[in-house]
């Protein structure tokens, strides 16, 4: 047990030493480290506890993906009807269907055919589950449309996708260095930003479904008296975000959508000095918006975002060059934003925020000085211990443990993974439990020793039998680390991945490091007795 | 040359009688335990319970506590814990999680900074909707349960059945105890608990092995020898690792405690009262007389040996 070959002790020298210099990028100023070659370029992400920054999850709503689809399937409902010219009566949404009765029993097989073709694979055309995203049913004149469960999981998917391409272009436009947008589970996004200072603009970003449409003001009664009586048809009363908010009454015919901008830049009116978004839009909505203000003229016409009227204008002359702007009352920051907004696109559905976690610098700063403290005052108490007790031997065990360190940081810098504040905790419990294995080797050698062996055969002996139970100890508390990596999120997966490494990296100085350093002092002292 | 000697050569104290009074006493902690958490319950914090939690500093002793309290109260938010940490100028403020979704959550944060007004440093803002909290405790109650399972799993191919077994009930053990001291010193208990909890089981587990593994290669040993006097042998003669190893974990946690500052301090006090206090007794006063009650004698252990033949002992001879 105790010979090593030399090319064995070269091996696993090279080893060690390889693993702790791959800390060396992670310690460099970020100009000499951008200068790297790619193979080098992998270092310790500090997590946001430990660098400030917000942490955000998203979450779609599967009951607005399927309001949304409801609201679709009425819609393309009502179109089917039309074209095929079947008389209908009370075509509206019930619970989680479509329903609508046909006027005309004789037509009712007609319109159920029709119907029918409104339902589509789930997965688009090409898909073969042959599993369709509505059921359509039909009870004597009335027929039922109800999106299926499995449809409904399919466009959240979907939904998450799509929403995290325009979160993605939002974040972007805020210039932060390494933003993280990743999906989690079916229905959430996950956001991370580190280094923001003011997590409420990011919110206001992502909290934002920011569905642009310019719809027509009904002029036919005032919104007063559409929020007492009823508003005619095809009308809805939305307010301004005015404070307090002033109702209009718009028509609920969309003449131009967020979808047909090609551009918006924020900029200031000529005129009145006030800060304004401009917009662009591509042919198609330029040919709408045209034909729409020329049939209009002297009418107001609103600027609608999320349900929220953000400026009625009167429509004075036609607008037939496919730009325009909006004004509304806005700081700098506020058409900045929309402007990003409106660019980046709406997203599919409204999000939610679930949760939130912010770490502004200063505590960030306060954490990392904390955590190194504890650290370097952990690792000498224990150091002084070792020595203390083992004397040459403690010094061996320390030696191991520092390159166990070294090498824990070493194996996170080659994985990319993010170090918190948990993390160090994992370390300097680590360090606790590197310590306990050469505690182990040394007490059994003494044990062997005290059995009567010669030094050499004590030495070796201890090593071999003690090796045994830190595997077994070290196996097991391996599976927790990975249960809790398994399960956990955050900072509990902060402190699982550094525990795992460590326990790996503590078997593997324990089996080579302590071994061949006790192995080269065995073979240049020749001791008659054992030192500890 | 060993400068310090913590644990005399030649220890020999007779463990097993202590089963006789450490037995009641666990019993007894671990009513305590149940007693402490049914009752006073467990202080969860805001990954469990859902709500807000803002940490805010007020710069140059500019801090009003009194003013603070009548700003919050002015919202009408339900319940706000408000309290005063590290001396600095430091609050940290508890919102209760709000009616009315996930939305309503968010509001919060708003409300507060509008009230709190300029001039405040907001270190840290916490909001974990309800659909969030219930995840996350329900994944932590199913990490721990699968932890423990895996564990058992393992164990039971490494070692006789009785041996996982043992392992098992003295890491039940051990939770409880640790689940009674947060409760009873009301320590908030989130996702960082979770992971202190799992480093208890993972480390208290660690010291019983460490023991089983000597007990076992003791048994393969002296066959003949009465299993108390074989089960003290095995715990004195791994006692000064025991101790030598629990000193310096203790070191390190100890500096962890008083060095690590507030993020984890939670953590940390859990650790060194699972770690150092429940996981080191619980190996040596629980989960080796267990044993004895589990069925583990010497002669079993001879007769199967003897029985599976002999090629059944060269499964683990050490060279």
């Amino acid at each position: 047990m105790l010979y090593f070959s030399k090319w064995k002790a070269f091996a696993i020298l090279a080893v060690s030493a390889i693993i702790c210099l791959m800390v060396v990028p992670s310690l460099l100023p970020p100009k000499v480290y951008d200068s790297l070659p790619g193979f080098l370029q992998r270092k310790i992400v500090l997590g946001l506890d430990l660098q400030g920054g917000s942490y955000i999850v998203l979450q779609v709503d599967s009951n607005e993906v399927r309001t949304a689809r409801l609201e679709q399937l009425r819609d393309d409902a009502r179109r089917v009807l039309r074209d095929a010219k079947v008389g209908y009566t009370g075509l509206n949404i019930q619970g989680n269907s479509v329903q609508v009765r046909i006027r005309d029993g004789q037509d009712a097989d007609a319109a159920f055919t029709q119907l029918r073709t409104l339902a589509q694979p789930i997965g688009g055309a090409l898909s073969t589950s042959g599993q369709l995203d509505t059921d359509v049913a039909r009870d004597g004149n009335v027929i039922t449309l109800t999106p299926s469960t499995a449809g409904v999981q399919s466009r959240t998917i979907q939904a998450v996708s799509q929403s995290i391409e325009i979160i993605r272009k939002r974040i972007d436009q805020l210039g932060t260095t390494e933003p993280s947008i990743q999906r989690q589970g079916a229905d959430r996004i996950q956001v991370q930003v580190p280094g923001l200072q003011d997590p409420s603009r990011l919110k206001a970003l992502l909290g934002q479904t920011a569905k642009l449409t310019f719809r027509l003001v009904d002029n036919s009664m005032t919104a007063q008296q559409a929020l007492q009586g009823r508003p005619p048809a095809g009308t809805e009363v939305l307010y301004s975000q005015d404070n307090p908010p002033v109702p209009y009454l718009i028509e609920q015919r969309v003449l131009v959508a967020g979808e047909d901008l090609t551009d918006a830049q924020p900029g200031f009116d000529p005129q009145t000095r006030e800060p304004i978004v401009t917009f662009r839009f591509n042919t198609n909505g330029a040919r709408r918006f045209a034909e729409a203000t020329q049939a209009n003229v002297g009418r107001p016409f609103a600027i609608i975002l999320d349900n929220h009227v953000i400026s009625a204008p009167v429509i004075r002359e036609p607008i037939l060059g496919g730009s325009g702007q909006i004004s509304g009352n806005f700081t700098v920051q506020q058409a900045n934003d929309l402007a990003i907004l409106l660019r980046a696109g709406a997203l599919p559905v409204p999000l939610q925020v679930v949760e939130e976690r912010t770490v502004g610098p200063g505590l960030g700063a306060d954490s990392i000085r904390a955590g190194l403290i504890a650290s370097i005052v952990g690792a000498s108490a224990v150091a002084l211990f070792m020595i203390a007790t083992y004397g040459l031997f403690g010094v061996i065990a320390v030696v191991a443990v520092a390159i166990n360190v070294g090498m824990i940081f070493g194996v996170l810098a080659m994985l990319g993974a993010t170090l918190t504040l948990p993390g160090i905790a994992g370390v300097v419990l680590t360090v606790g439990i590197a310590v306990d294995s050469n505690v182990l080797i040394y007490e059994r050698i003494r044990e062997e020793a005290r059995a009567g062996r010669s030094a050499i055969s004590a030495i070796d002996a201890g090593f071999t039998r003690a090796l045994a139970t830190i595997l077994d100890s070290n196996i097991t508390t391996f599976i927790a680390a990975a249960v809790l990596f398994y399960i956990g999120s955050g900072p509990v997966r902060g402190f699982a991945i550094t525990f795992g490494i460590g326990i790996i990296t503590t078997v593997f100085t324990a089996f080579t490091l302590t071994r061949l350093m006790a192995a080269v002092w065995v073979r240049w002292r020749r001791p008659q007795r054992v030192p500890i | 040359m060993r400068l310090l000697r913590i644990v005399p050569d030649d220890t020999n104290f007779d463990f097993m009688r202590f089963r006789r009074i450490s037995f009641p006493i666990s019993a007894v902690l671990s009513i305590v335990a149940l007693v402490a958490f049914l009752t006073l319950g467990l202080n969860f914090g805001i990954d469990f319970k859902g709500g807000t939690l803002l940490e805010v500093r007020y710069p140059n002793n500019t801090l009003n506590i009194g003013d603070v309290r009548s700003k919050l109260e002015a919202l009408e938010l339900g319940e706000v814990q408000i309290q005063e940490i590290g001396g600095d100028g430091e609050v940290l403020i508890r919102v209760a999680q709000q009616p009315g979704g996930e939305q309503a959550q968010q509001a919060v944060v708003g409300k507060v900074r509008t009230a709190l007004g300029e001039g405040v440093e907001y270190r840290r803002v916490e909001v974990v909707g309800p659909r969030v909290s219930q995840e996350l405790l329900s994944y932590g109650i199913v990490g721990l349960m699968l932890a423990v399972f895996c564990i058992l799993i393992y164990l039971w191919f490494r070692f006789e059945w009785q041996f996982a077994l043992g392992a098992s009930i003295a890491n039940f053990h051990d939770i409880v105890l640790t689940i009674g001291f947060m409760s009873i010193f009301q320590i908030d208990f989130d996702l960082t608990s979770v992971a202190a909890l799992l480093t208890i089981l993972g480390y208290s587990l660690n010291d019983t092995i460490v023991i089983y593994d000597r007990i076992r290669e003791m048994l393969r040993r002296y066959k003949k020898m009465p299993t108390d006097e074989l089960l003290n042998h095995s715990i004195n003669s791994t006692l000064s690792r025991s101790v030598i190893t629990h000193v310096t974990v203790t070191l390190a946690l100890l500096a962890l405690v008083l060095f690590g500052g507030r993020a984890i301090h939670s953590f940390s006090v859990t650790m060194m009262f699972g770690v150092v206090l429940v996981g080191t007794y619980t190996s040596i006063f629980i989960a080796s007389p267990l044993l004895i009650y589990l069925g583990v004698t010497t002669r079993t252990m001879a007769e199967k040996a003897e029985a599976a033949g002999p090629n059944a002992k060269a499964e683990r001879i050490t060279p």
